[in-house]
Parts: C-alpha cells; structure tokens; sequence
C-alpha cells in the first residue's frame, strides 16, 4: 500500500465521517454532550485541506498519517482531538519514511496508534471508549495476518471485529470520559467514540481494496 | 432552534469580535481565540491561563483583567480549546515567573492542557497545572473520569488571581488554588436542556414537570431524575449533597449561579434558601456571588458552590479586581 492508499483512506475516512455527522452526534447527545459528529467533521475537513496544501510534503504514509494527526490535535479540541491525534500520529511514526507498506507493517502501525491512545486516555478494555473498537481490531487483524489470510481477508476482519467491538459497548458501563458520569445510565448507549473508530477502520478497508 | 446568531459555524469568532469592541481592557486574537489582557504580560508576576469550551460566559474570558485572570482560551461551544490556543496563551502572558493552568477536569481539557504544557515547557516556560473538581454530583471513584470542575472555577480564578497580583511565586500561587479547590463544593440542577448551534435541537428532554437532578456545565445528564419541586426542596437535595461530602459549618463563600435561562428573581430567591439551609446546619455566608458567572448556553437551572473560607481566603476574595464580568474595590 502506498501514499496514495493512505490519502485515500484519510479522504474516505473524512466522507464517511460527514456522512455520519449527524449519528455520532446522536450518540454522543445520549451519553455526552452531543458533539462528537461535529468536532470530527470539522476535524476532517481540516485535514484535507492540510492534505491539499501539503501535496508535495506529505509524499510517503507515515508523513500522510503525521500530517492527519497533527492537524486533528490543532482543530478538532476535546477528548477526541488529542486522542485520535495521537493514534495517527503513532501509526505515522511506526510506518516511518517507508513508501510501501505491507500488512505487517500496517498491523504494527495499528498497534502504535492503541498504545498511543491508551497512553494518553488511560483507557482500558470494558471502559466504553474508543478502545473497545481499536483493541479487538488490532488483535484481530494481527491474528488474521499470523495466519496467512489475503489483504482483503484481514482487512475485513479488522474492521468487523471493530464494528463488533463498537456494538459490544451497548452493554457497558462508561468508566472514562465524560458518560462515565453517568454511572449505570451510561448502560444501554452505544459509545460513540468506538463507532467513530470502526467508521475509519471501514474507511482504510475500502481505501485499500481501491486501490488493488 | 432560536437564537441570535449569524451561522452556528461563527458564533464563537463572532462572539469574540463582540468582546473585543465591548472591552478595550482586553486584547483579543479572533483568529487564534485567545484572550489577554491588553498591555502584554507583566515582567515577575505569574501568569494565569485558563480555558475550556465556549458557552459558559463570563467563564473565562469575562474573567480576564486585574487581579484574576491573564489569558483565557475558548474552544467550540462545549468544546476544550486546542494545545495551540493554549501555547499562545501561555507564551502570551508569561513574565517570567512561571503560568499557571487552571484547568477543569473534563477528559477533553486535561489532555489539551497537558499538551501544552509540554510544548510551553519545551520553549523553556514553567508552567504548573492546577484541576478543578468540585462538582459533588459525580462520583470521584475509579469509576468515573473524576468529578467535573463547575463553579469553583470561579473562586479559584479570583482568589489564585488576588495571590499572584501580590507577587506570590508560581508554588505559592498553585497552592492557594489547590486550597480554594479542595475547601469548594459545587451542586447543579436543571429545569431544561441548552441547544449547542451546530446541533440545532436541545440536548435532552426533560417533561414540564421534571428536573434534572445533578447536572454539568455542558448539557451532560445528571445523576437522576425528579419531579419539579417548591425552590426550598431543591436547595436541599443540592446542599445535601454537598454537606454528604463536606462540613459547611463556619464562614463560608457561596454562589448561586445561573445556568443561562433562569430570571435574577429566581437566583435571588434560590439564593434565600440556600443561606437558610446553611444557616441551620452551622454555616454563615459572610461572602456570595448571586447571577451567571459559569453557564450552560440558555439551559434554565442553578448550581450552587460552597467554599470554606479561612481569613486569609477571604481578605484574598476582597482584594480588588477589575474584569468585564467581577468588579471591585479598584
């Protein structure tokens, strides 16, 4: 997968958001306080143009991923920003100045966008964050690579375990971020965090099978 | 959705160009949404920096002036601001003694908060976090993400601003603001739900005869749910749950805030029965604030904020300050 893969999945991540501005902002109304669709899309929106004006700068898929995360630190604010900031800005590092990146690497990146994440937010699995989607997918995605699956294979299974992983949180009690002051309330809402994250995981698996 | 506003995209830049023309003590930056005192930062005293989401005026920005605050930074309504506001501000207002970051405790206002004080620190700036966490409608257990700053904020800012303004160093000033945190409790509820712009509709539905028991600053449910009760009834379920975690015997500092929507005569009387309550369980309100000070846009609702004075935090209280929104003894 090359440079080109990697805008496209942040251009299709960017589309998919907006698409669903409306229903993550739903979510996050239930359990947060209603801003999560918007503060992504605006993220997003930011980001392409930054990918825009730096068409030249951002050449390899690391520096598109720096890039990405970067930007959502400087416009997105709120819990969302600086954390999924720094999931794109871990996966960008791991991937360094590689032009081509195979699933292994891929897989690692993932990995480094997690620990980033759990670094920096605390958040653990059953915590009904966005940890919930990206732990099981990781997870799952490595597996499926360990076992010799096809790109689209383990692709798919990333981003159905990240799906899988957003429903699981109906059932959990929040224990971070703002809807854990909901307490038992929290219960019966799906985190809107995790779907956010299957929505681009589902992004970067159409990106990727685009672009073969 | 009825409110004054141009575009949801622009109400917190339009807003801000409002602050501008209306105080010529202040310097605001629109495009960066940061706002300083005019006159740059004054050599050896200790910066003041807070910030958080926009909607909550005066919060902070009204706070901003002699004797409180250095910088405030708003994000989006209900939104923490990002670590680039953060660091402007921070670089903006630094004398050389150090800045101090209030900072509420919201997941969103930490992480951005820490950011930049990394980054300040990187430019060689000391900068020293202080979290405000008052709000005693949420349980601090590891459970949660904490309890949530609200109305503390507020006393924090003015008597954190009084010490620095007397040339306290940046320990000094962090620890009076740590004191003022943990002496402060705060307690909200709700008659209705704000609308945020960009989402267009309320937040929450709350029935005609319904209140929110335990609300935040952001339009977040609170701990339960109730049935609308006479003013003197609902002082009690807040400052029950107030006493529950702190004694409010002896001199004490209150405020009755307003959330956006509810009438002065409302306060007023709210305000009446929360000095009874405290007077029957040993506490005497020798100092009070009464209006809206930290608000939730036009949500209909009061919280209340108890502080436990001791003599040096109330001569710090009544030291003079000059901002938009509190002003005395200057």
């Amino acid at each position: 997968m090359d440079a080109e893969v990697f805008r496209a999945w942040i251009v299709s991540a960017a589309g998919v958001i907006e698409t669903n501005r409306d229903h993550l902002t739903q979510l996050d109304a239930a359990i947060g306080d209603a801003d999560h669709g918007i503060n992504l899309a605006r993220g997003f929106t930011a980001v392409l143009g930054a990918l825009d004006a730096a068409e030249t700068k951002a050449a390899t898929p690391g520096a598109i991923l720096t890039l990405t995360g970067n930007t959502l630190i400087s416009k997105v604010g709120g819990a969302s920003g600086p954390l999924y900031g720094t999931a794109f800005r871990r996966a960008g590092k791991a991937l360094g100045g590689a032009a081509d990146v195979d699933l292994a690497a891929l897989s690692a990146a993932l990995d480094a966008a997690l620990a980033g994440v759990q670094q920096l937010g605390a958040a653990r699995e059953g915590d009904k964050t966005m940890v919930d989607a990206l732990a099981p997918a990781t997870r799952a995605f490595s597996k499926a690579i360990t076992a010799g699956a096809s790109p689209d294979d383990a692709l798919s299974v990333l981003v159905e375990a990240a799906t899988a992983g957003a429903t699981a949180t109906i059932s959990m009690q929040a224990l971070k971020g703002r809807a854990s002051y909901l307490g038992p309330r929290s219960v019966g809402h799906e985190d809107p965090g995790a779907v956010s994250t299957a929505l681009i995981l589902g992004a970067l698996r159409d990106a990727a099978q685009a672009g073969r | 959705m009825k409110k004054l506003i141009n575009s949801p995209e622009t109400v917190v830049t339009d807003a801000l160009e409002g602050v501008a023309a209306a105080h010529p003590s202040l310097s605001v930056d629109v495009e960066n949404k940061v706002i300083t005192r005019a006159g740059g930062p004054q050599p050896g005293k200790v910066g003041l920096v807070s910030g958080g989401g926009a909607g909550h005026e005066p919060l902070h920005g009204g706070f901003v002036g002699y004797g409180m605050l250095d910088a405030a930074c708003p994000g989006e309504v209900f939104t923490s601001p990002v670590p680039d506001q953060m660091l402007l501000a921070t670089k903006a207002v630094n004398g050389g003694a150090g800045v101090l970051h209030i900072v509420k405790n919201y997941t969103g206002d930490v992480l951005n908060f820490q950011m930049a004080a990394e980054l300040a620190e990187d430019d060689g700036i000391e900068v020293v976090p202080v979290v405000i966490n008052d709000d005693v409608a949420v349980q601090d257990s590891l459970y949660t993400a904490g309890r949530r700053g609200t109305g503390a904020t507020v006393f924090v800012e003015k008597i954190a601003g009084a010490v620095a303004e007397d040339g306290a160093d940046l320990t000094a000033v962090a620890a009076v603001a740590r004191e003022v945190n943990e002496r402060s409790r705060s307690f909200g509820i709700a008659l209705s739900s704000c609308i945020v712009p960009a989402a267009g509709k309320p937040t929450f539905e709350l029935g005609e005869a319904e209140v929110e028991l335990g609300i935040g600053i952001h339009g977040e449910p609170g701990r339960t749910r109730a049935a609308l009760t006479p003013a003197r009834e609902l002082a009690v379920v807040a400052l029950d749950a107030i006493r529950a975690d702190m004694p409010v015997g002896g001199d004490l500092l209150v405020m009755v805030n307003g959330m956006g929507g509810t009438p002065l005569i409302e306060l007023y009387l709210m305000f009446n029965e929360v000095r009874k309550y405290l007077a029957a369980h040993g506490g005497n309100v020798v100092r009070n604030l009464v209006g809206n000070y930290i608000t939730s846009l036009e949500m209909q609702g009061f919280s209340v904020t108890v502080c436990q004075l001791t003599d040096a935090l109330t001569r710090l209280w009544d030291a003079p300050v000059d901002t938009p929104a509190l002003r005395w003894g200057r």
